[in-house]
């Protein structure tokens, strides 16, 4: 093994690797807005090829910027919603903290969320906010807290019994002050890595949302829209409009999924050196 | 013995107080929806065509300016009855379209779980047991790969794979087209089934798979496990023996624990392969504006999920005796 390159670096670098190839998803499917609405009927329902690599579709789109297109828009919403729904989490997480009966009432929501299956949550959300956007970036926002929500307040009721917040609590200080001080710098680490290991989830249900038809509008080219009208075109053999953009999809998740990961293991300092 | 009972009697007192605030947080999103329910129901088209006295009359008679409170306790008193209202978009009372579509849906969702549970604990136990080796690579790629994939794609996929190119299951529906109810073998729900229980059990294994491979390694780290080593007892007996016994309790509550996951997924793959379940229904509801059976399915859902974590509440006594003494507290 080579000891100059230490687990460390590699997973720096793989971090900026991904960090690199989201933004350039997520850039280029801007600026590819206008191309990916472009129609053209002499080439519809092309397969893939070298100047069209994901085909076209049955208006002669070409199926690789709408891809990119729809990715973009899914990564924008995943990071809107997941860094919402973290500081969700962080906001109930610490008021459980603060006495028994906040304890009681933030255990019962987070039980109340969790009892509903996800998908089935995310549609009641979204019809209450009257579905498109509004509804799956309030649907993946209310969703998606529960978990780290539970992470927080397990961590901070087992920090409440340590020495030293004991004795900052005999020193006098105020609530207000332990949790800023000595309570936040601690979580921080957990609250990073939770963040970032919501956004494959974020993304991966406002695809579903939007494939089942409570997200966004059919026009818009979103990843789930376009995912749900590859569907409708597959049994007569076009199987190239839900292959493709159903992978890039896949790559992109797993391509945050890693990020997570990367971010976990840096700071986490059982594995940061191993 | 009496506190196990006590236990149970509270676990269920909790389930129904937690199924009490689902309802209830369900029906107020329903009634912020800014979406007509009058509209949905009746269409766009047929609202358009009806004076404004037929529109007042229809309001009347669904009772559209009733307060959301007295809406509500009345939904509530006639659960209670056991009727659980009509839905607008089947013309059939809620109870019996979920108890239909449940039934087609459950056996689809149970082989999923069993499946899922069966294979992600053995896929699990084998990859912590090897650390680090390549059955421990494979399985922890194929969880990072599955756990990345949308359970619709999935489904697109492998209909993609076996209905289309090979030809060998159907792509969708829950029995085969133009065959009267009594001519339905078996073995056609069945191959209706595979698909779709397939999907859901692929994508099932991943969450029991990595957590029972964390739980195996440090089981197989510890202090006994070195022991039993040294005692000179074979591999496979020291997973038998110490391995299995201890990952049970939390493969109970994951397994227990991914009933909701399951529902959620098949949500997806019923509306894929157009199988009419219970998730195909919400969906339909929820598409419809039919609330009174969408209300009907996320309380059953809810009380799915939540009896699933009693479940495994009371297991974790029958499968370990420090709890069931009540020495060990949790």
């Amino acid at each position: 093994m080579n000891r100059k390159i230490n687990r460390r670096k590699v997973t720096m670098a793989l971090l900026l690797i991904c960090v690199g190839l989201l933004a350039a998803v997520a850039v280029s499917g801007v600026l590819l807005a206008g191309q990916a609405a472009q129609t053209d009927f002499s080439l519809k329902n092309q397969t893939p090829s070298l100047t069209h690599l994901f085909g076209t579709d049955w208006m002669g789109r070409d199926m690789l910027s709408r891809t990119l297109t729809g990715l973009s828009m899914s990564i924008r919403i995943g990071l809107a919603t997941a860094a919402v729904s973290a500081g969700i989490s962080l906001l109930l997480g610490s008021a459980a903290a603060l006495s028994r009966r906040a304890d009681g009432v933030v255990t019962y929501c987070i039980d109340l969320v969790m009892g509903v299956p996800h998908i089935l949550l995310l549609i009641l959300v979204s019809l209450a906010c009257g579905k498109g956007l509004t509804g799956v970036v309030a649907g993946v926002t209310l969703t998606h807290w529960t978990s780290l929500a539970r992470v927080l307040r397990g961590e901070i009721l087992q920090l409440r019994s340590a020495p030293y917040l004991q004795v900052a609590v005999k020193l006098g200080q105020s609530k207000w002050a332990i949790l800023r001080r000595h309570l936040l710098p601690h979580l921080l680490p957990q609250f990073l890595t939770g963040l970032v290991l919501q956004f494959p989830h974020a993304i991966l249900h406002e695809s579903s949302l939007t494939f089942l038809g409570f997200g966004l509008s059919p026009e818009q080219p979103a990843i789930g829209n376009i995912l749900s009208e590859g569907m409708s075109y597959l049994t007569t053999g076009k199987w190239w409009l839900a292959l493709f953009p159903g992978l890039a999809l896949v790559v992109t998740v797993a391509l945050f999924a890693a990020l997570g990961e990367g971010v976990r293991r840096l700071l986490d300092p059982a594995t940061a050196h191993e | 013995m009496k506190h196990r009972l006590g236990f149970a009697l509270r676990k269920l007192l909790r389930m129904a107080v937690l199924l009490l605030g689902v309802s209830l947080a369900a029906f107020l999103l329903m009634t912020a929806s800014p979406l007509d329910p009058l509209q949905t129901s009746v269409g766009q088209v047929a609202m358009g065509s009806m004076s404004a006295e037929q529109i007042a009359r229809l309001e009347a008679y669904w009772g559209a300016g009733t307060p959301p409170l007295e809406r509500y306790l009345g939904w509530l008193g006639d659960v209670l009855h056991g009727d659980l209202g009509t839905s607008l978009y089947f013309r059939q009372p809620v109870a019996q379209v979920i108890g239909q579509r449940l039934a087609s849906s459950l056996w689809l969702m149970l082989a999923a779980w069993v499946l899922s549970g069966v294979l992600g604990l053995t896929l699990g136990i084998l990859a912590g047991a090897n650390r680090g080796r390549w059955p421990d690579k494979l399985v922890k790629g194929y969880c990072f790969v599955i756990s990345s994939t949308p359970a619709f794609w999935l489904a697109l996929l492998l209909m993609m794979i076996f209905s289309v190119w090979l030809g060998l299951l159907p792509t969708g529906l829950a029995v085969p087209i133009g065959v009267t109810a009594d001519e339905v073998s078996l073995l056609d729900r069945v191959r209706h089934a595979i698909l779709p229980a397939l999907t859901l059990s692929l994508t099932g294994v991943a969450n029991i798979a990595l957590h029972t491979r964390e739980k195996m390694a440090d089981i197989m780290e510890s202090d006994y496990v070195l022991f039993a080593r040294a005692r000179g007892e074979s591999k496979g007996a020291i997973l038998l023996r110490h391995g299995l016994r201890n990952v049970a309790l939390p493969a109970i509550t994951l397994q227990f624990g991914s009933i909701s996951e399951i529902f959620g997924g098949s949500v997806l793959v019923e509306q894929v392969f157009s199988y009419p379940g219970l998730g195909q229904a919400a969906v339909t509801a929820g598409l419809g504006g039919d609330l009174p059976l969408l209300l009907g399915i996320t309380v059953i859902s809810a009380a799915l999920v939540y009896g699933g974590n009693v479940a495994a509440d009371l297991l974790y006594g029958a499968v370990d005796p420090r709890i069931r003494r009540g020495a060990a507290k949790r």
